[in-house]
């Protein structure tokens, strides 16, 4: 329903907005030699016709050709979606995997020092803009000290229909700048979540009660309170892929990493609609894949949730 | 009847607003950090060193100087200059002075509309609001940078090229706009939800008052404090944002340059080692948005407990 809706929207973004025909061709093109462009590219049927036939193409994969690059758009995107991906997943997993340690760390030594320090400089986070992280870590670890690349994505292997920097030490560390230049703002958001979760969850009966039986601390921080406390963590995360993949624009135009977000926003420049129409399809497409695999880890990790729907659906 | 004789200073004083923002060093701070950043940069003529859009006073042999402090600084620039010799420090307040104009547009424009259909939402109810409250769902699921590049982009197709420069500023605080506003639509029928079962709203339907008058003479001031509070954060959400646009080169034209596009331009720079072009507007920047957050945090404890 959602795609379909999406699906339409995208459709109209192509057929209304701008003469692609204007931005194929220099000045001298005569108005004879347009028309036979826009027959070719079918552009002179009805609505519906071409409605019926977008979606149908849609759905193999086939999202028309790009026109300024005159190549088509699914093979760009299948180029540049391995890189977009791996930078996604590796910063959320970033995200994920500090921001929950630091908040369990902030969580437990509420007032030390260092949880000050660690709340303080989150709090800086978010008001600092993504572009100027990435630039800041540019400058610090590119130019000053000359330790990490600041663009590009190293080395890649090649398997065919992906390639990958992750297996190359070039590409490694090509990653490092910007998945954490993007994780940073979902981290100080996680941080947060499970400061509160844990906090929360330390003052309820079954932990007094895991401690009166005895139970070591580190246990009951760690097996009994963490475990409880991730369940929105998860929802949270899984929600803010879909903002992490939105944020990757700015990224990779940053580190100019050879990515989607980079691909959409030179579309975005030369009015490019093809690409621009199916980079939405495909930002709908994870949304709803998104909403979908949380809904099913929720069940796996959240006994209570299993309980619930089975009672309703019988 | 004794707060109604009182003047206007008086009643501010004796404010509990007034009061927490006395105790409240941060905000005290953030405030004043805040005026004159606005001062400076919507008097931006009279404060600013040069006018770095002249190009009479332009040097090419001045282009580059590092800040004053640095051993081959000037004096006269402060903060050094960029690549056309035009002063930072002036560049920077001409810059905030884009950013802030379109950042305060866009928060207006989202306003306006979120309120305006939020309130209409909570009000009516009904099938309109529940189509009122789809649209905000499906739209705060899409990133509002996102939303504000596609508008753009549309924008950009639509209109034609020659156009597009000088429409540019408006269409950013259109794109800005259109992508802030569930916030304001859900938070103003919220509390419009709240505010009309309550009776003096019952008693103005009784005797005959029309809904427009209820809607907005009598439940939007009610509503007003939660709308301020997203609104000042906004504020700095969409002045973010019109960086970010400008960063990624989408934003306003460089004939302009707001402190995004200053940061893009003085990016360029960063491996030849003039980090001054691209650092000062984008400290500039965080000091800013940082501030306006700051101010929004204490507003929000302190005009709404109850919103989080």
């Amino acid at each position: 329903m959602v795609m379909l809706v999406v699906a339409f929207v995208s459709f109209s973004l192509f057929t209304f907005v701008g003469d692609p025909v204007h931005n194929m061709v220099g000045e001298e093109t005569s108005d004879q030699e347009r028309e036979e462009i826009r027959e070719a590219l079918g552009l002179n049927d009805p609505i519906p016709v071409q409605f019926t036939r977008f979606v149908r193409k849609a759905s193999k994969g086939n999202f028309g050709t790009s026109y300024q690059l005159r190549r088509p758009v699914s093979e760009l995107i299948s180029e540049r979606l391995p890189a977009t991906l791996e930078l996604v997943f590796v910063s959320a997993l970033i995200a994920l995997i500090t921001g929950t340690l630091l908040g369990v760390y902030t969580g437990i030594n509420r007032g030390s020092v260092l949880s000050d320090i660690i709340l303080a400089i989150s709090l800086l986070g978010v008001s600092l803009p993504t572009f100027v992280i990435g630039i800041l870590f540019i400058y610090l670890f590119a130019v000053i000290l000359g330790v990490l690349p600041s663009f590009g994505r190293g080395e890649v292997v090649d398997f065919g229909f992906w390639t990958t920097g992750l297996l190359t030490i070039s590409g490694l560390k090509a990653i490092i700048l910007p998945s954490v230049t993007l994780s940073l703002f979902q981290m100080t958001y996680i941080i947060r979540l499970v400061r509160a979760e844990m906090m929360e969850i330390l003052q309820t009966d079954y932990i007094k009660f895991a401690r009166a039986r005895g139970i070591s601390e580190k246990s009951i921080q760690y097996k009994h309170a963490l475990k409880n406390g991730l369940i929105p963590v998860i929802t949270i995360a899984g929600i803010n892929i879909g903002t992490l993949v939105a944020f990757s624009i700015i990224t990779e135009t940053v580190f100019q990493w050879p990515g989607m977000g980079f691909l959409f926003i030179q579309a975005v420049k030369f009015v490019d609609i093809p690409i621009m129409s199916a980079y939405l399809v495909f930002i709908a497409f994870i949304f709803v894949m998104i909403n979908f695999v949380v809904d099913i880890l929720y069940y796996f990790i959240d006994p209570r949730i299993r309980v619930k729907s089975g009672d309703v659906n019988g | 009847m004794d707060s109604q004789n009182l003047s206007l200073i008086d009643r501010i004083r004796d404010s509990d607003v007034y009061f927490s923002f006395i105790k409240s060093p941060t905000a005290i701070i953030s405030t004043v950090i805040l005026m004159i950043i606005f001062f400076c940069s919507f008097f931006v003529e009279l404060v600013a060193p040069f006018n770095p859009f002249d190009p009479s006073s332009l040097d090419l042999m001045e282009a580059f100087t590092p800040p004053s402090w640095e051993e081959e600084g000037m004096s006269k620039f402060l903060l050094g200059t960029d690549g056309q010799g035009r002063d930072m420090l002036s560049t920077i307040l001409y810059g905030s002075r884009i950013s802030l104009i379109v950042g305060f547009s866009a928060i207006l424009f989202s306003l306006i509309l979120g309120v305006a259909l939020g309130l209409t939402a909570g009000y009516f109810g009904g099938k309109y609001e529940m189509i009122i409250m789809r649209i905000t769902d499906v739209q705060l699921t899409v990133p509002s940078i996102l939303m504000a590049l596609l508008v753009d982009g549309i924008a950009r197709g639509l209109i034609s090229r020659e156009l597009h420069d000088e429409m540019a500023i408006y269409v950013l605080i259109f794109a800005i706009g259109i992508s802030e506003w569930p916030q304001f639509a859900r938070v103003s029928r919220a509390a419009t939800l709240v505010e009309k079962n309550k009776d003096y709203i019952s008693a103005s339907t009784i005797i005959g008052v029309s809904n427009i008058k209820i809607m907005f003479k009598h439940i939007l001031p009610n509503i007003l404090r939660p709308i301020l509070v997203i609104g000042t954060i906004g504020l700095a959400l969409a002045i973010i944002a019109e960086s970010t646009l400008s960063f990624l080169g989408v934003g306003v034209p460089p004939t302009t340059p707001s402190l995004g596009t200053l940061i893009r331009i003085g990016n360029d720079f960063l491996f030849s080692g003039e980090w001054w072009i691209t650092f000062f507007p984008a400290i500039f920047l965080v000091i800013l948005a940082f501030s306006i957050n700051l101010l929004g945090d204490w507003m929000r404890d302190t005009l709404n407990p109850k919103l989080n």
